[in-house]
């Protein structure tokens, strides 16, 4: 029971919660919830395996990885936030 | 440990407990009005005492300085969120405020 | 890795929190509680990164992924919430129970797959070389001292180019989307002096994050963030263009980031070093330049992304 090991689980467990949240809900706002958790799951596995403890520096790359994904995933949930709106307001064509 | 680290975590366990307090009212109180002012006393004394319980341990006087802005930061940010929410439950501007 | 008892529980009780706020928010039929709760994981997911020594990501995912994240999901739960009370909001269909438990046993098999792969490749066979290995002994040339800005603008700087690129792509989605939605009443005096505070230490902060991620945690994505939020809080007091010029100026803004990146790119490899080949000696100042166009532009393209729509 090391600490990568304990925070890549709960980033595991993170993604199967936003997982079933994706699949089971249907309101497009509890879907990018799912999504943005399922996001946080995986970026938390990475930056527990980048942890190597107080000893030595922690792994740089994971936290480039984390930092690109965190833009990423806001970038996208602002399009499809705008694109729900665009769906509700329904212009009569399809 | 010698005598700052005692100080120390007295004072933050006493920040901690004044965020207890502070999230009790919010749970238990009946109207928002008075759950608000729970809520914003509590937490922001209970952040100051956690920043003071912290300040002897930081690297020097600009890292102190850090400390004491963010929280006078968060006490404005606090206030002027406190005085929206309130202000808007008092004026009923249409969404539903008091369930 | 020697684990100390109180070290245990602590983290055991950040986990245990962190997954009690994501179960919490994602059970939460009410869109603006669930919103307001996913802000709270947000904000509790970049303490537990901070206790996982992950300074820099821990700031951007306060920023962005809690802060810019929740203020743009906190639009759409309004909406959501008003429609609900007129009455206009559409039935949706419940799934049958067989297939919210079917796929949650489904989820509980994938997870409990994914946690015995992960086992296995943590404990199983000797350490190959480590990546992080490499790419720390050459930081002291890589022209900065924080090795995340190091991978970020040099060793990765074609990954960072590209995420340039996806943020100005949502951006023109969003625009292409329509009109943005009405601005917010003009602030009363409280919001207004809060304003006139908060705004310019923003920026300031921003200025500062940008200069200081060369040799401590910070960098061009957070103070960009922190040039969003300035946006955002313009855009809540009543401001409907969310502090940002004119249309022409804001495409040149947000297009600045991309370009400067390219531009440098290219010409590295028109003097012959390769596409963003850093010489070694003015690396610090080519990453000065790159990272002070991505802050303005990634600054502008948040504020433009939450108002939402191209201005009425």
């Amino acid at each position: 029971m090391s600490a990568p090991f304990l925070y890549g689980a709960a980033g595991i467990i993170l993604f199967a919660l936003g997982l079933w949240s994706l699949l089971v809900h249907g309101p497009l706002l509890r879907r990018l919830i799912a999504l943005n958790v399922m996001g946080g799951g995986v970026f938390h596995i990475l930056i527990a395996v980048a942890y190597r403890g107080d000893a030595q520096a922690p792994d740089p790359v994971p936290h480039a990885l984390v930092l690109t994904g965190i833009v990423v995933a806001v970038s996208a949930t602002a399009l499809a936030l705008a694109l729900g709106r665009r769906l509700d307001s329904g212009d009569g064509d399809d | 440990m010698d005598w700052i680290d005692w100080l120390s975590a007295v004072l933050v366990a006493l920040g901690a407990l004044f965020f207890i307090a502070g999230t009790v009212g919010l749970l238990r109180l009946p109207d928002l009005f008075s759950r608000l002012h729970a809520l914003t006393k509590a937490d922001n004394l209970g952040l100051g005492l956690i920043m003071l319980g912290v300040l002897p341990q930081v690297g020097g006087p600009l890292q102190g300085l850090k400390l004491l802005m963010i929280w006078l930061l968060v006490l404005l940010a606090g206030a002027t969120g406190a005085h929206l929410i309130a202000k808007r439950a008092l004026r009923g501007d249409g969404e539903d405020m008091f369930e | 890795m020697i684990y100390d008892l109180w070290l245990l529980i602590f983290d055991l009780v950040l986990l245990g929190t962190l997954l009690a706020l994501a179960v919490a928010a994602l059970s939460s039929p009410e869109p603006r509680r669930a919103v307001m709760l996913f802000i709270a994981f947000g904000l509790w997911l970049s303490l537990v990164w901070a206790r996982l020594r992950a300074p820099d990501v821990a700031l951007a995912e306060a920023a962005i992924g809690a802060g810019l994240g929740g203020a743009l999901m906190l639009a759409a739960a309004r909406r959501q919430a008003r429609e609900a009370q007129q009455g206009q909001a559409l039935a949706v269909e419940r799934p049958s129970p067989l297939a919210v438990w079917g796929l949650a046993f489904g989820s509980l098999i994938a997870a409990a797959a994914l946690l015995w792969v992960y086992y296995s490749t943590l404990h199983g066979g000797p350490e190959p070389e480590r990546l992080a290995d490499l790419a720390l002994a050459r930081v002291p040339e890589s022209g900065v001292t924080n090795p995340v800005t190091s991978v970020l603008l040099n060793y990765r700087a074609y990954d960072t180019l590209l995420e340039l690129g996806v943020l100005m792509t949502a951006l023109l989605g969003i625009w292409s989307l329509g009109r943005a939605s009405a601005p917010f009443q003009p602030a009363g005096p409280a919001l207004t002096a809060m304003v006139a505070w908060v705004v310019p230490l923003l920026i300031l902060t921003a200025g500062y994050m940008l200069w200081i991620g060369a040799s401590a945690p910070g960098g061009a994505f957070q103070a960009g963030a922190l040039l969003g939020a300035a946006g955002v809080i313009l855009r809540l007091a009543g401001d409907p263009a969310a502090g940002l010029p004119g249309e022409t100026a804001q495409r040149w803004l947000v297009s600045l980031g991309v370009a400067v990146f390219a531009l440098v790119g290219l010409a590295l490899m028109v003097a012959g070093l390769g596409f963003l080949t850093y010489p070694p000696d003015q690396a610090k100042w080519l990453i000065l330049a790159v990272e002070s166009a991505a802050t303005v532009a990634i600054g502008a393209t948040l504020a433009a992304a939450y108002v939402g729509g191209r201005r009425a």
